[in-house]
């Protein structure tokens, strides 16, 4: 029964699927029929190649849906044949991953791409074992210390996008506290001392999650200085019903704006049926729109457009330098690979005004998400001299911090593309982790 | 009651239109040729299944299944070491079903000898010879599949607990278990431990002829001919098919019945402990809660159709692993939602199973125009 309600409840949302077709972002869905009139004249005779895919779910899970549409999408616009990908579904996070990714070798794939982080280990085995192919583990993080030149990495700045899907919460938050609605005397619940609540439903306490709702926080406390956040943990990285019970608990704590980093429509589910039932709360999504299954409390979704890697690569594979495809790649709001999705009509007035503006500034550098004059740890404020320990060895290695800003996932400079913001910054409390 | 009975007359009995009859020696003969048969039947059916919901042309599909298992020396090494990997387990399972114990707990087992196995590797890999950490591995992971086993059974021959319900609970105690290890042992905190000893090898078993999987699949084969010679040659084969047939039987011929249960049980799922091993030291060399992924249900069909014959065993499972690649393959090559190979597979399996009843019984009609005369 469990498996069904997923499957009908995300074929909804993939039928709203809209990624970044928002109005803020240039969308790769409607450039795309240009583009590919441009470069079928341009493209290289097809190189002989051809392109593995090896994914975690299939079309039905919002996440590998982003990544399928954005590899669509890319092969669309460099004129890349159907039959030139080899596509390998619902692959787990195990030997099996190993076993499609040499299958794919024997199938001619001379570049492979994986698409979660725990096939990270199993793609790097294969890629030891196979020097001349090129393999590609979206979100890892080893790829630099692995020592092979044919093993890459790839991340999008998602903490970007994590930030302004806060300040869209950040903007219902003040317009409910503005009209009166939450009040410390009609909502004591959603209060600590002059904190209002807000919730986070996290998957693993993980670099990538952590870094995620950092951002989040620090978006909606742009807006609203006095937030608290709760985040709690599922365990999962997707799971329908634990996402749905984690969303209920913190409703239940009194938080007013809860978002996710969790791979289902659990947690916006059951903030519209709990607004439904004159709960105020609303929901802030991750991948794709959750208008579809809570057209009431979605606000927006933090999103990623993985075609702008996907051009990218492809484009070096058409050029028979898939070797030279970055080790670490990432890319934000610069480039169009980061977005938030179309705003829910429970948004306040002048959301997509901030929107703007706060997207404007995120691209010409004149605002940091990770700004440390905005967010204390311990009670202190960040210095240069802070790092992060990425080895788990006790000791602090990366030091990210400059003239007071954190740059995160900064490959310019020489820094992996996975998130490594770790610090748990003042304001967040987590529970729940295992 | 019995008035009841008597007081009809008898020719006023309706004869059914079918009866079920058990038959008796049915010749190995016919018994495989009503299977082939089945096989047969089902991939009809399946063929009727993609010609009516796609447009693909069902030998194509076949085709695809067909090169998908068997297509190239590596899928050829695949389909061997998902087939030595369930054909062991069914091995570990085939003692105990034999005896009438219903060992559902499988997949505790298998996860239980991996975790063993993992944690050595983890702790001694880069410490000790791999050879003497390899033999202590295998050692250990039969060791704690047995204690796995032993629990269940040493309550079931001591209070006559029920060991279905028992072994399926310690699976999810195992699973728990490996969950809560993978978190200690993952720093990351991203729920996955990785490629164990990647860089050094530590652990793992060693490639044969350039095969990873050579060495695995040749210990499932002695493994297989010897569990053969053990059900059916040795005395202690002979006491488990007498407990299986009847205890009271055996109590009345002599035979400890709690020890055969005790000592059965424990070499059944010691080899399952030991299947988890050669999950993790020659097949992944990692541990998640996926290890065991199913298999150790999958290996109860195993080991039921082949009569717990060895022999019938291995070619059994040798089909089922080629129907999941091959299913696997299709899913690849035409675009088709997984559930979709799954449906194929099922109705095969479903063709197969159901073959074993009209093996078992026969059907018989009425006789037409008879009861009217």
């Amino acid at each position: 029964m469990k498996k069904i309600l997923t499957t009908v409840l995300s074929l909804a949302v993939a039928a709203g699927l809209a990624g970044c077709s928002g109005s803020s972002t240039s969308a790769a869905t409607s450039t795309a029929g240009s583009e590919t009139n441009e470069s079928s004249e341009t493209a290289t005779a097809s190189v002989d190649g051809k392109i593995g895919v090896i994914l975690v779910g299939d079309e039905n899970e919002g996440y590998t849906a982003a990544h399928m549409e954005g590899i669509s999408n890319a092969a669309k616009a460099l004129g890349i044949a159907d039959d030139q990908i080899i596509w390998k579904y619902n692959i787990g996070e195990t030997q099996d991953c190993k076993d499609a990714a040499i299958d794919l070798v024997d199938s001619g794939a001379t570049l492979v791409i994986s698409n979660s982080y725990g096939h990270q280990s199993f793609m790097q085995e294969a890629a030891s074992e196979y020097p001349d192919v090129t393999f590609i583990s979206m979100t890892g993080d080893t790829a630099a210390d692995s020592g092979l030149a044919n093993f890459k990495n790839a991340f999008n700045q998602t903490y970007q996008s994590r930030y302004v899907s806060g300040v869209v919460a950040g903007m219902k938050l003040k317009e409910l506290v503005d009209n009166g609605t939450v009040t410390k005397e009609a909502l004591p619940d959603a209060f600590v001392g002059d904190d209002i609540k807000i919730g986070y439903v996290g998957a693993f306490p993980y670099a990538e999650v952590v870094s995620g709702y950092s951002a989040f926080y620090l978006g909606v406390k742009s807006i609203v200085p006095n937030v608290h956040m709760i985040v709690e943990y599922t365990n999962s990285w997707a799971d329908q019903t634990k996402e749905s019970e984690t969303a209920n608990s913190l409703i239940s704590k009194g938080c007013v704006i809860i978002s996710q980093h969790a791979d289902t429509t659990g947690a916006p589910s059951a903030i519209q049926a709990a607004l439904e039932g004159g709960k105020t709360v609303y929901s802030v999504g991750y991948n794709v729109s959750m208008l579809a299954v809570a057209k009431d409390a979605a606000l927006t979704s933090a999103s990623n457009d993985w075609s702008v890697y996907y051009k990218y690569a492809f484009q070096k594979f058409l050029d028979g330098q898939a070797m030279d495809i970055m080790t670490d790649w990432s890319e934000g709001y610069d480039t169009g690979a980061v977005c938030v999705t179309d705003l829910g009509d429970s948004c306040a007035e002048g959301t997509a005004e901030k929107v703007a503006e706060v997207e404007a500034a995120i691209k010409d550098g004149s605002l940091n998400v990770f700004d440390c004059s905005t967010f204390t740890v311990g009670g202190a404020a960040l210095t240069d001299a802070d790092g992060v320990d990425t080895t788990f060895d006790g000791e602090a290695n990366l030091f990210p911090i400059k003239d007071g800003v954190f740059y995160e996932s900064d490959v310019k400079n020489g820094f992996r593309s996975a998130p490594y913001f770790s610090f748990r910054i003042d304001g967040i409390e987590e529970s729940g982790a295992e | 009651m019995k008035k009841n009975q008597f007081e009809k007359p008898h020719d006023s009995i309706k004869e059914p239109l079918v009866h079920i009859i058990k038959r008796e020696d049915v010749p190995a003969w016919e018994a495989w040729g009503i299977r082939i048969v089945a096989v047969v039947l089902g991939m009809m059916v399946c063929a009727l299944f993609i010609q009516g919901i796609t447009d693909l042309n069902p030998f194509k599909v076949f085709g695809s299944m067909f090169n998908g298992a068997l297509g190239s020396s590596s899928r050829i090494w695949q389909t061997l070491k998902d087939m030595a990997l369930l054909l062991c387990i069914s091995l570990g399972l085939a003692p105990s079903f034999k005896m009438r114990f219903w060992n559902v707990g499988a997949e505790g087992q298998i996860l239980i000898g991996g975790l063993v196995s993992a944690a050595l590797m983890i702790r001694f890999g880069n410490s000790m010879p791999s050879g003497i950490l390899l033999m202590i591995m295998a050692g250990v992971s039969i060791l704690a599949g047995a204690i796995w086993g032993l629990i269940p059974a040493y309550f079931k021959s001591r209070y006559n607990t029920n060991e279905t319900l028992f072994t399926l609970m310690m699976n999810y105690v195992a699973l728990q278990l490996v969950e809560f290890f993978v978190d200690i042992w993952d720093k990351k905190q991203s729920h996955s431990v990785g490629v164990i000893n990647s860089s050094t090898k530590g652990g793992w078993m060693p490639y044969l002829f350039k095969q990873q999987f050579f060495l695995m699949v040749l210990i499932v084969a002695v493994l297989t001919i010897g569990m053969y010679f053990y059900l059916k040659q040795s005395k202690q084969g002979y006491e488990i098919a007498v407990v299986g047939e009847s205890e009271n039987t055996a109590r009345y011929a002599g035979i400890n019945v709690a020890k055969v249960i005790r000592r059965t049980v424990a070499i059944s799922a010691g080899i399952c402990g030991f299947a988890g091993f050669l999950e993790v030291s020659s097949v992944s060399h990692t541990i998640s809660s996926l290890t065991a992924g199913g298999r150790g249900f999958t290996a109860i069909i195993v080991a039921w159709l082949g009569k717990f014959n060895p022999f019938a065993m291995t070619l059994i499972s040798a089909l089922l692993t080629f129907m999941s690649r091959g299913a696997n393959q299709i899913a690849s090559d035409f675009n088709f939602n997984k559930h979709a190979s799954s449906i194929l597979t099922g109705i095969i399996l479903f063709f197969i199973l159901g073959s074993e009843f009209f093996i078992n019984y026969k059907l018989v009609f009425r006789k037409h125009g008879k009861e009217a005369a």
